[in-house]
């Protein structure tokens, strides 16, 4: 036998002194002595709470995991958590867990198991209800399937990447998610990183940024962005204070929670508050706001190095209570909410014999200061509230007379004990309290001798070249939702070439362009047009004039509206040309001579001059896209621009390559759009081909985007059309655009049909 | 004269000086000075000119404008009757004529070529020239032009020509400060002091607002209609909210932040 083994047998044939217990252990069938060492404790702890029928159930299980062939690990686990996780649960969920358990050991996930049952007993704690933990079990059961993947036919050979990762996490997420916000995290994880292990991975452990968006998105509570603006006003309305507000997040950080505070750059708020004491989170944001505000208008800074950190935090409660006392006077509404957030310590609840009570004693006092009905019956106690409210009662008085009031009552009731590391804690944490940290002025930096370095700065680098990018959301159809700032648009000016080009490019459409002229005399508009019946006006419009006489001839009261005037009314359109500059536009045409690029100059140029004689605004953009990261928009003609020689020289210089992400082209393109002041506003679409990217599987997807791209657009008032060079568009198009598009069949009668297009759409 | 008795200001209306303006609105009127009175809306404009006429003892001719007033609204207009036409002044002429106190309310509502009418009478000439009846009248002694508007809420089209302006004295009204505002609402419906001052911390936290998506504060009219509505028995939470955060605003933050200002002030 190897040295370090122990034999099998050992462990069988352990003794326990209980007999309950040695019973257990021979059901148990189990020779792993690291199970043998606990197993009496274990024991002992389920015997305490489970019946006859339901230990051996439990030794049953424990047995079962002990002989999956995954070592000693998975029992130990098991047969230590369970009686929490029943505890916890309230109710009994062994089966569906072993049915888990058994599906995970048959797929070639088996090597979670431990992790999973790890932190069941946190999870069962966060859930609390048996229905919601067999809720979880489903979770688990969905993410194994649905990342388990294969490489071919049907039997799953690769295990999760995510799963253990999953396990390991849950207990954090659902301290910050409900039940549903959890399985919408999961969701969008498995369908975004499906095909990714490591970025799969990444995402459920928490590394990634979507990771974090999204969770932001699902958590419960009142979440600051979405009551950004109402608390601003109210801040504004009730205490002219336009101060900024910056949320800090209170999701990664469980042990040492992050208090508000406010500096010279704005005042620190939690990301997210739930309802608590029957306040709602809004409230609550108030209540934290305004306390703020009151130090900030009362409190004035003070020398902190001659007192100690007792008597700077007894310093600190009075001065809360006293900002507090003088905002409840000013708005009485606030004492609502102030005393239903402040604790309400029970006189007896901490020994001073063994355990630290000042902060008790400090909470109790700082209830009793802003609580005229708190029932506290201790002498010095109320000697000090009556000392307090005294001192406050005229103007209010200031900082430094209540801090003097608070180093009395330190020198008054100080005890030894105060000293003891056991500080009584319960009840004590008033959370709506900022950390004071503005109250203190510090004389000396610290002890350090050689505190005179100055920092160093870091040297800025030059001025980043370009515009910085502009983000946008994509819509997932798959999770009905949107990716939260997910293409990066760069945009910038596009480069030029040689203007003659498109001169002799239009000399050789001379013909078409005389056509084009004489409808666009018709189309030009009228620009006087005659408003009629005006009681004052420019000249007598004769007709009514004439009608206004019989009536009065004849005894009845004439018009007296007799007269005309002239106004101008003009065409009031805006137009934003939108040009796929993908990759295929590069492909020649059936005949050989030319390709699809130049042909879209050629029409390009003709819609501008056109549109240009006509006198709309009009501007000209291209786009092409290399995946999410990289979506390149150039303009070409802006809306001030007249079609003169910059502008011809920047579309002789187009060029074609990458991808067609519409979506993304079309949000940013109606961003300029819409900030146009015209009564129709047109987004005028040429593109050959439906939407694709290199980093998307999933046509529809990009589909879909584009589709709600338009929604978008259309909200916004802004009519888009599409003009297609694609023969085969007919199966996709008419889903993005709806009716708003058209299918050149012929290409080459593109810089006829564009501006013919073009003037009879706005004709 | 009979026309002049029906413009007259019978009662004497209650108006709190906020500082000197009576006394500098009656040295104003001794010279026959024209006054032009800017201010918020509802901050007592129309109540201080009332106020004046009857200290004085003038009529006072009111005219409320609008943009589709035109100048003939102003001035009078031919009207046909059976036997051919016949002339009716228009307020302002018969405010000149008659020696009263024309006073154009909400004057930049009118259209521009409208307020060129009362030039004429602002300055020495002091007379009205009706074109169409091919009379000018010289006016009254004892007449005077006022004019009030709001600098706040109108557009940029909508402006006073410099030629206009410069020829005003002018007086620039805010609301009140506070406590004189409270006193103002007590008088005014007969709540008491300290509930009309609850009133106006309200009102003054809307004015806070101003430029931040409200065009204009709560004015202390709607503050008197709030605590009118007290009087009648109405609860203050519920008569706040009727009377002064329903009507100035369809914002529902701005509604949410006011009604927490209403329970926050009322407890």
């Amino acid at each position: 036998m190897a040295i370090g083994l122990r034999p099998v047998s050992d462990a069988r044939g352990r003794r326990f002194a209980h007999p309950q217990v040695q019973d257990a252990w021979a059901a148990l069938d189990c020779g792993f002595a690291q199970v043998a060492d606990v197993f009496e404790e274990c024991a002992s702890e389920a015997l305490a709470s489970f019946g006859a029928a339901q230990m051996a159930a439990y030794i049953e299980a424990a047995r079962g995991l002990g002989k999956l062939g995954r070592g000693a690990e998975p029992m130990l686990i098991f047969l230590q958590e369970w009686p929490a996780v029943v505890a916890a649960a309230r109710g009994d969920v062994l089966a569906p867990v072993l049915d888990l358990v058994k599906a995970m050991q048959k797929s070639p996930n088996g090597g979670a198991i431990a992790g999973f049952l790890q932190t069941l007993a946190p999870v069962a704690r966060r859930l609390q209800a048996i229905e919601q933990l067999e809720l979880y079990l489903d979770l688990v059961r969905e993410l194994m399937q649905r990342t388990s993947t294969s490489i071919h036919g049907r039997h799953i050979t690769f295990p999760s990447p995510s799963l253990p990762v999953f396990c390991r996490q849950a207990p954090q997420l659902l301290g910050l998610l409900s039940l549903g916000g959890l399985r919408n995290w999961v969701d969008y994880g498995i369908l975004s990183h499906a095909t990714h292990p490591e970025r799969q991975e990444e995402y459920f452990a928490l590394q990634s940024a979507d990771s974090h968006a999204i969770l932001q998105r699902e958590r419960h509570g009142t979440l600051f962005v979405d009551v950004e603006r109402k608390l601003e006003l109210w801040l504004r309305a009730l205490w002219r204070e336009g101060e900024l507000l910056v949320p800090y997040s209170t999701a990664f950080d469980e042990i040492r929670q992050p208090l508000p505070y406010y500096d010279s750059q704005g005042m620190r708020v939690p990301d997210v508050l739930d309802d608590a004491h029957g306040i709602a989170g809004l409230d609550r944001y108030r209540a934290v706001l305004a306390h703020m505000v009151g130090h900030r208008r009362w409190t004035l800074p003070q020398i902190a190095d001659n007192w100690s950190p007792f008597q700077r935090m007894a310093v600190e409660f009075f001065e809360d209570c006293r900002v507090e006392t003088l905002l409840m006077r000013e708005f009485p509404g606030l004492r609502r909410v102030f005393l239903a957030l402040h604790p309400k310590p029970a006189p007896g609840a901490c020994d001073p014999q063994t355990t630290s009570c000042l902060r008790h004693r400090l909470a109790m006092l700082s209830r009793a200061l802003i609580d005229p009905d708190h029932g506290y019956t201790d002498a010095v106690l109320g000697e000090f509230v009556a000392r307090f409210h005294g001192l406050l009662a005229g103007a209010g008085a200031s900082t430094a007379e209540v801090a003097q009031l608070a180093l009395a009552w330190v020198a008054k009731t100080r005890r030894q004990s105060d000293q003891l590391a056991r500080v009584h804690f319960a009840d004590t944490v008033i959370d709506y309290r900022d950390d004071n940290r503005q109250m203190w002025r510090f004389i000396e930096q610290g002890d350090e001798e050689e505190a005179f370095d100055e920092e160093r700065r870091l040297q800025r680098s030059d001025e980043p070249v370009g515009l910085p990018p502009r983000r946008y959301p994509e819509w997932d159809y798959r999770s009905v939702s949107y990716k939260p700032d997910w293409t990066s648009v760069y945009e910038a000016l596009h480069p030029s070439g040689d203007a003659g080009k498109i001169d002799r490019l239009l000399a050789r459409h001379a013909a078409l362009a005389n056509q084009l002229k004489r409808l666009l005399d018709i189309l030009k508009p009228q620009d006087k047009v005659r408003l009629r019946y005006q009681e004052e006006g420019s000249e007598l419009d004769l007709d009514v004039a004439l009608r206004s006489l019989i009536d009065l001839k004849s005894g009845a009261m004439p018009d007296p509206r007799i007269n005309m005037s002239h106004t101008t009314a003009g065409r009031n359109i805006a137009v934003m040309v939108l040009l796929d500059l993908s990759e295929s536009l590069n492909g020649k045409l059936a005949n050989g001579t030319q390709t699809v690029l130049e042909l879209s100059q050629e029409a390009v140029s003709l819609l501008a001059w056109a549109i240009d004689r006509l006198g709309d605004p009009c501007a000209i953009a291209g786009f092409h896209s290399n995946t999410r990261h990289e979506v390149r928009f150039h303009h070409i003609k802006g809306f001030s621009e007249r079609w003169d020689e910059p502008v011809k020289a920047r579309v002789a210089a187009m060029q074609a390559g990458w991808s067609t992400r519409m979506g993304a082209a079309l949000r940013h393109a109606g961003h300029y759009l819409a900030a146009r002041k015209a009564d129709k506003r047109i987004l005028l679409l040429l593109t050959d081909g439906e939407p694709s990217d290199v980093d998307v599987d999933d046509a529809a997807y990009l589909r879909a985007d584009a589709r709600r791209a338009v929604d978008e657009l259309a909200a916004k008032g802004l009519t888009t059309f599409c003009l297609s060079l694609d023969p085969k568009a007919d199966d996709y198009v008419s889903e993005i655009f709806g009716r708003r598009w058209r299918v050149l069949d012929r290409i080459e009668r593109l810089p006829e049909q564009l501006p013919m297009l073009y003037l009879n759409l706005t004709r | 004269m009979s026309n002049r008795e029906q413009f007259l200001v019978k009662a004497e209306p209650f108006y709190q000086a906020q500082g000197r303006e009576v006394e500098l609105y009656a040295a104003a009127y001794a010279a026959r000075l024209p006054v032009m009175v800017k201010g918020p809306t509802g901050c007592g404009k129309s109540r201080f000119v009332e106020y004046m006429a009857w200290k004085l003892g003038k009529p006072l001719v009111s005219v409320a404008c609008n943009e589709d007033m035109t100048a003939s609204d102003l001035v009078g207009r031919y009207l046909l009757d059976a036997g051919g036409t016949r002339w009716l002044d228009g307020p302002l002429t018969t405010a000149a004529r008659i020696g009263a106190i024309c006073y154009l309310d909400e004057i930049v509502e009118a259209r521009q070529d409208t307020t060129v009418v009362i030039h004429p009478l602002t300055d020495h000439r002091r007379n009205l020239p009706l074109d169409k009846k091919g009379e000018v009248v010289e006016a009254h002694p004892d007449f005077q032009l006022v004019i009030s508007y709001n600098p706040g809420y109108q557009s940029l089209m909508k402006d006073l020509k410099q030629s206009t302006k410069q020829r005003f004295t002018a007086f620039d009204f805010d609301y009140p400060e506070a406590g004189l505002e409270a006193g103002i609402v007590a008088t005014e419906t007969g709540i008491d002091a300290a509930t009309a001052g609850r009133l106006i911390q309200v009102a003054q936290a809307a004015r806070n607002l101003k430029g931040h998506g409200l065009d204009e504060g709560i004015s202390t009219r709607l503050v008197v209609y709030a605590a009118t509505l007290m009087r009648q028995g109405v609860a203050a939470g519920d008569a706040c909210r009727m009377a002064m955060v329903r009507p100035i605003t369809d914002d529902a933050d701005i509604r949410a932040t006011l009604d927490n200002a209403i329970d926050s002030v009322f407890g």
